[in-house]
């Protein structure tokens, strides 16, 4: 079994705004319990607005106003010793970047710095974090990574408006890696990207994952990239994790009805039938429903959902699903009534 | 059968550098198709393949090289205001970029329906502008008086599409009208020109880079490489036996929903662009698994096979011969 190397407990993090003397909070982050393992890919998929990115924002201790964690915390697992984030202080955290958690955004345009050629990117952040002695050997740490990772050295040489949108995401997963981090934290690395390349990027943090045996955590809503890459897979909607399993359960028995529905709508080969989209939009996060925030757009509504938060129940293979239907046993996927009777044994960990 | 489109060796040229270093980059390299009445047409390939550039010459906002782009059989001119001549309306990419955040959204209708003449007074212009609405599936007073941002990106989408139908279009031209929008709702885009084809006729020329939404949606596909028309077909032929190597990367490269049919294999991605449009004979020689000596000589001919062009030395003329 592989040990937790992070973990957030009742994480809530909002946005807390001043609108003409009325408080406005958007609640980006709501009671997030995750718990991953070493060695794992674990993917984060849900519409835009749904609060992914500022999960990933607290879980690289990146907080800040109008951003504020509220409740809950993080929890890292630096060398065999838990550390909770909201202890640390600012150069604690800067040394724990990159050495111990590193991040891939999402727009590589805007990362690199536009006027320095990629070498002096390198240099940046290798000064930033190996000691005086060793900044000689800057240059050749940077060649002997690229050549690693199998790209051309010559990109050293060039400015990032000379490399095409995919060599870039390179670069910026290859900076993000240099160090050998043992948690990477991507935020949508592959969304803009063609789809073969988008693939080529894929493959890169994948090799590195593999070599390094190391944590990824992947947030894209590209469904298909998760069922390609992730291990685990958590589906977000209006700041919680409405479900959580094993990529091959979550495709192959979707429980939560918009887990459903977001597989649901996507376009296979050599299936033509007619596909429906999600219904409605997504909710705004400054004003959200009550009760399970999903009901307003849910097919099986009933009375419960529009006045209670479902508990997250935990299922015996570790599956975990915040939905009304599942409790009653009635699982939303018409599958035959034998198959659903496991339900009964799930033990409540909300 | 009658084409409403036809683009006939359609080719652009960008150049590059001064007066003594030129290079001349072939944006768009004698592309031609045709488009017939109630048909949905893709443009599938990479971002800088040129498909865009091919619709901004259809649309007239880009001067071609050479070639000809005909409507029903006439000639377009240059800078030809195609969408007040020949019904022809376009959808781009950023919703959000489309409509100005200060104005409301109703009155981009307003303007078009006053500007195409279109109703003689107000009453009359709500009530065209409620029946198109009412065929993307929301209502005048659900709209009237709002502006953009109180809308989600997949409803502006269907909004900025149900514009383009004030003026009973023949032809609408989606440039990657779903890219912007959540996965979860470009079933809700996609199924819409379904509805306008079966319906009203519509025909759609429909670029996207997104092969699984092509594949549902259209009748027809070329996929583009670096500025050629390297395969052209029926969906099925095209997405389902794909013949060119590039199409088979292509469609081998596409997440599908399922994890038990994961990516096997390494791609091999080009370091610059530049040079696959500059490479002599086939462009996709460099990357291509089955490179033959002959592909980095000359360009491949488009040959017919089985009802498919293909631009590949793979398949020789006795194929395309055989097969007819």
């Amino acid at each position: 079994m592989e040990h937790t190397i992070l973990k957030t407990e009742a994480l809530k993090a909002y946005y807390v705004l001043d609108l003409y003397g009325k408080a406005k909070v958007v609640k980006a982050v709501n009671e997030v319990d995750l718990d991953i393992k070493e060695n794992e890919i674990y993917g984060i998929a849900g519409e835009s607005g749904c609060g992914k990115s500022t999960l990933l924002k607290t879980l690289v201790a990146a907080v800040e106003p109008p951003l504020r964690v509220v409740g809950g915390r993080v929890t890292y697992r630096v060398a065999g010793v838990d550390v909770d984030v909201a202890t640390l202080s600012d150069e604690e955290k800067r040394q724990l970047r990159l050495e111990f958690i590193a991040y891939v955004p999402q727009g590589s345009m805007s990362v690199l710095n536009p006027v320095i050629k990629i070498k002096d990117t390198y240099r940046d952040f290798i000064e930033s974090h190996i000691s005086a002695q060793q900044k000689a050997g800057a240059y050749e740490l940077a060649r002997d990574h690229l050549r690693e990772l199998g790209l051309p050295v010559t990109i050293l040489d060039a400015y990032p408006h000379q490399l095409s949108g995919g060599m870039r995401q390179r670069v910026t997963i290859a900076l993000a890696t240099l160090l050998k981090p043992r948690l990477i934290v991507g935020d949508e690395p592959t969304t803009a990207l063609d789809v073969v390349v988008q693939r080529g990027v894929v493959q890169l943090l994948k090799d590195i994952q593999s070599d390094l045996r190391n944590t990824v955590v992947l947030v894209t809503h590209d469904m298909g990239v998760h069922a390609n890459v992730a291990d685990r897979i958590g589906i977000m909607y209006a700041g919680k994790i409405v479900e959580e399993g094993t990529t091959e359960r979550i495709f192959a028995d979707p429980q939560h009805p918009y887990t459903k529905y977001l597989i649901e709508s996507l376009p296979k080969f050599g299936d033509k039938t007619p596909r429906d989209s999600v219904p409605g939009s997504p909710p705004s996060l400054a004003d959200l429903p009550s009760g399970c925030p999903f009901h307003p757009r849910c097919p099986h509504v009933k009375a419960i959902c529009k006045s209670e938060m479902p508990p997250s129940l935990r299922q015996a293979d570790g599956h975990r699903v915040a939905c009304w239907l599942v409790e009653d046993g009635v699982v939303v996927s018409q599958r035959p009534a034998a198959q659903v009777s496991g339900e009964g044994t799930h033990a409540n960990v909300a | 059968m009658q084409t409403l489109l036809e683009v006939d060796k359609l080719t652009k040229v960008y150049t590059q550098g001064n007066l003594l270093a030129r290079i001349n980059i072939m944006a768009v390299d004698r592309v031609t198709f045709d488009i017939k009445p109630a048909e949905i047409f893709t443009l599938a390939g990479e971002s800088g393949c040129g498909k865009t550039t091919t619709a901004k010459m259809i649309m007239g906002f880009e001067e071609s090289t050479s070639g000809v782009i005909r409507h029903n059989g006439k000639p377009q001119r240059p800078n030809e205001q195609v969408w007040r001549t020949e019904g022809v309306q376009a959808i781009f990419q950023d919703p959000f970029a489309t409509f100005n955040p200060l104005r409301t959204v109703d009155r981009y209708f307003f303007e078009t329906v006053w500007s195409y003449k279109l109703a003689p007074n107000r009453k009359a212009a709500i009530a065209l502008i409620d029946r198109k609405l009412k065929a993307i599936g929301l209502s005048y007073e659900e709209f009237a008086g709002k502006y953009p941002s109180e809308f989600s990106g997949g409803q502006l989408q269907r909004i900025s599409i149900a514009r383009a139908l004030l003026t009973d279009p023949k032809l609408l031209i989606a440039d990657e009208p779903v890219s912007m929008v959540d996965a979860s709702l470009r079933m809700s885009i996609v199924n819409l020109f379904k509805q306008l084809r079966d319906e009203f006729g519509v025909s759609v020329l429909y670029i996207t880079h997104d092969l699984a939404t092509a594949y549902y949606v259209s009748d027809r596909i070329a996929i583009m490489f670096r500025g050629n028309v390297v395969e052209m077909g029926t969906v099925e032929e095209v997405l389902m036996a794909p013949k060119h190597p590039y199409t088979q990367l292509l469609r081998d490269s596409i997440p599908e929903a399922d994890p038990k049919r994961r990516w096997q294999g390494k791609v091999i991605l080009s370091d610059l662009e530049q040079e696959e449009y500059l490479q002599q004979g086939c462009r996709f020689a460099g990357r291509c698994p089955h490179v033959m000596p002959v592909c980095r000589q000359a360009e491949p001919p488009d040959l017919q096979v089985k009802g498919t062009l293909v631009k590949c030395y793979l398949y020789s003329e006795e194929d395309a011969a055989n097969q007819c």
